[in-house]
């Protein structure tokens, strides 16, 4: 699982049937400094993040996980709202 | 998932007997703010996109989920048409 910061919104109409109804929110991966590691990804939102808010995410197959037995397709999903964190 | 926009399409006669009747686009990514970046690469269509549109594309085994892809040998579909991406910064 990894760190991020949601930075926007996207909005697609024509979809995957197993997107419908999801919120798709574009998150931009942190390192532990806050600033930017890597290039921003898109992920559908399953705790109600909201942009500008501090997330984590889990990439992979198990980015579908959170939404069995729905079957979604996707390869990056929210699963938590971060309150604080610091490191070392 | 990443952002990507369509560039090309891709036939091939001979493949994967359960890539028969999968459409092959060619894209390449992009970031949030529309700008393209390095990489293209070659993606399954599942939801009828065209030349040049803006799509969300799934990577990895979870690309299998897609409507029609379960067990094809695939490892990135388009599943959305982007209508629009509001980013703040």
């Amino acid at each position: 699982m990894f760190l991020a910061r949601v930075v926007g919104t996207v909005v697609a109409s024509r979809k995957d049937d197993g997107l419908v109804g999801t919120k798709l929110l574009v998150i931009q991966p942190l390192r532990p400094d806050r600033t930017a590691s890597g290039p921003p990804l898109v992920a559908v939102d399953s705790v109600g993040a909201g942009v500008s808010e501090e997330v984590f995410y889990v990439r992979g197959r198990e980015a579908s996980f959170p939404f069995l037995p729905a079957e979604v397709p996707t390869d990056a999903a929210i699963i938590g709202i971060v309150d604080h964190w610091n490191v070392g | 998932m990443i952002l990507a926009r369509v560039v090309g399409t891709v036939v091939a006669t001979r493949k994967d007997e359960r890539l028969l009747g999968a459409k092959l686009l060619v894209v390449r990514a992009q970031d949030p703010h529309g700008k393209d970046e390095a990489s293209y690469l070659v993606a399954v269509d599942t939801v009828d996109a065209g030349f040049r549109d803006r799509v969300l594309i799934v990577t990895g085994s979870s690309a299998r989920m897609a409507s029609g892809l379960k067990d094809c040998p695939v490892d990135a579909a388009i599943v959305g048409v982007v209508d629009a991406v509001e980013v703040k910064e």
